[in-house]
């Protein structure tokens, strides 16, 4: 005999189902994205939300923390807070622009040497093999050391540096996706095979190359406050975090703010990307599916 | 009549004359011939039937006529594939590619994995009436929601927005049903295409594939492992096996006295109710 076990007894009974109605990873990303857009706010309105003109000099110099100089002024009297937020604007912007060209030639030669498979793979990926070979910061100040230190020239380099990367990212997943049968569909009713790598192929790729690009990101801000700290940055006397990490250091005992500040802000700058791109891989469910 | 081999011939001016097609697959360290020699026609508006076990030849022997390799292999082709006056395995690829989809078409095995899962079924559609026929956005859309109609999905306006994975099994085999008709092809080549799904909606596809045969007046290439699917489809059936015809007829001959032993075997592998009610 079957017994019928009482409506409420089962539902008691019964771990409350887990009702995933928002996916894993959206807490972290939403906190990823919440630091993007403050970072991306303070540095876009710079020169409005700057208290004080970044390059100008004052006696009052290595003041500590005061109303006028939130976080005291440096060596030649400039205030550091103006400098921090200034500064952030360039290092922002090479990071930026330095990861989007990347992103766009990763991808371009990602797809085409995955999908066009043959020498073609051959070719490029033995070529982007010869620069990953190099340590990241060696390749970066060869590069910079030849066309001298320029905003462009750190721009172009930091996008050659990370190009590898990123287009090893695409290529994976394009090896396999080309192979599935939605590929094949499309083929079999007289898709061009440019319009199957471009819009049955890539889509599919997006998620792992979101991921990759923000951890590029994170890195990019580490390689180029680095390399301006060893001065092959941007030129001064406009405030960068790397340049003003060096400045500092000579003077961290009497004034630790202004080693304190770029620190800080590096990490924050830093930390936004990874906690952005652990959040996107969970949203994505990248490796997953 | 039933005829062993070599397989006969229909008419001398058929839609499709294949002849001595064969087909040679080469990895880095063989080479294996999946197709030895196959011959047959398909006259306009006809439907044909190809039965055989996995491995047989017959997946590469449709293959053949759309000259779509398996990607990540390279395939041999030999022999002839003449369709409508052109020479298919000769042809150059731009050529081949406005056939394809156009000319022939074709609908997959497997309808969960052959749509684009980023993309909404009537945009996949979409795409392909536009390359074809190149008549606007807003017309192409008007008829993919035709087509979907057509095949039988509620509610077409709507559910073309929908992405594949809001459809079920069943479903999206219509979906690809839709696209591969959507340019009233010459010939529609289904391969194995109720394999995936579950009975009751195998006899739905048949019966829809077999309307749209009437309706638009395609001829049918119908491939299958299993003999209840090819009767009351087709008219003639091929029997493949180890990449070669060896039997073919008119459907209900082959059925009532096939000839050769695989074919028999086939035969006695589809399960059967008997007079007493049992199932053999």
């Amino acid at each position: 005999m079957t017994e019928l076990a009482p409506a409420e007894e089962a539902a008691a009974a019964a771990p409350a189902v887990p009702t995933r109605r928002r996916p894993r990873g959206a807490v972290l990303l939403g906190i990823g994205l919440v630091m993007l857009a403050l970072m991306l706010a303070i540095t876009l309105l710079g020169p409005v939300v700057a208290p004080h003109d970044a390059t100008r000099t004052s006696p009052d110099s290595l003041a500590g923390p005061s109303a006028a100089h939130w976080l005291g002024t440096d060596s030649i009297g400039r205030d550091v807070l103006s400098r921090l937020i200034i500064g952030g604007r360039t290092t922002l912007f090479i990071t930026f622009v330095a990861v989007a060209l990347a992103v766009v030639c990763g991808l371009v030669l990602g797809l085409s040497s995955g999908y066009l498979g043959g020498w073609v793979d051959q070719v490029v990926m033995r070529a982007l093999d010869i620069v990953f070979a190099f340590p990241v910061f060696l390749l970066a100040i060869a590069v910079v050391a030849a066309l001298g230190p320029s905003v462009p020239n750190l721009v172009l380099t930091i996008a050659i540096v990370y190009t590898p990367t990123l287009a090893r990212v695409v290529r994976g997943p394009v090896l396999s996706i080309k192979r599935w049968d939605h590929v094949e569909a499309a083929r079999s009713v007289g898709v061009s095979e440019f319009a199957i790598a471009t819009r049955h192929v890539l889509p599919l790729v997006l998620s792992p190359i979101l991921v990759q690009t923000s951890l590029t990101l994170a890195q990019t801000i580490f390689t180029v406050t680095a390399l301006s700290f060893l001065g092959i940055g941007p030129p001064p006397p406009n405030p960068n975090w790397g340049s003003m990490l060096s400045e500092a250091r000579q003077f961290m005992e009497l004034a630790p703010l202004t080693v304190i500040g770029p620190a800080v802000a590096i990490t924050y700058a830093t930390m936004t990307f990874i906690v952005l791109a652990n959040g996107l891989r969970e949203f994505l469910d990248v490796g997953h599916r | 009549m039933t005829a062993l081999l070599p397989p006969g011939t229909t008419a001398d001016a058929a839609m499709l004359q294949v002849r001595q097609l064969t087909a040679r697959f080469t990895t880095r360290d063989e080479a294996v011939q999946a197709v030895r020699g196959v011959s047959f026609d398909i006259a306009r508006g006809e439907a044909v039937g190809f039965v055989g076990e996995s491995g047989c030849g017959k997946s590469v022997t449709a293959r053949a006529l759309m000259r779509l390799a398996p990607e990540g292999s390279s395939v041999e082709w030999g022999g002839s594939v003449l369709f409508q006056g052109h020479e298919l395995l000769s042809l150059p690829e731009p050529a081949m590619q406005g056939l394809r989809g156009r000319r022939i078409a074709m609908v997959f095995q497997d309808p969960m994995t052959s749509l684009n899962p980023v993309l909404s079924v009537g945009r996949q559609i979409d795409d392909m009436i536009r390359r074809h026929a190149g008549v606007s956005a807003a017309e192409a859309r008007r008829r993919t929601v035709d087509l979907l109609g057509l095949v039988g999905i509620r509610d077409p306006a709507r559910r073309a927005d929908d992405h594949p994975h809001q459809f079920s099994g069943g479903m999206r085999q219509r979906v690809l049903i839709a696209m591969a008709v959507s340019c009233q092809p010459d010939l529609l080549i289904a391969d194995e295409p109720t394999t995936a799904l579950d009975v009751t909606v195998q006899a739905q596809i048949l019966r829809l594939l077999l309307r749209l045969r009437q309706d638009l007046g395609m001829a049918l290439m119908l491939i299958t492992h299993d003999f209840g699917v090819i009767a009351g489809m087709v008219d003639r059936v091929h029997v493949m096996f180890g990449g070669e015809i060896v039997e073919h007829g008119a459907v209900d001959e082959i059925f009532a006295a096939p000839r050769h032993p695989y074919t028999r075997a086939l035969l006695d592998a589809v399960p059967r109710l008997t007079p007493g009610g049992a199932v053999q």
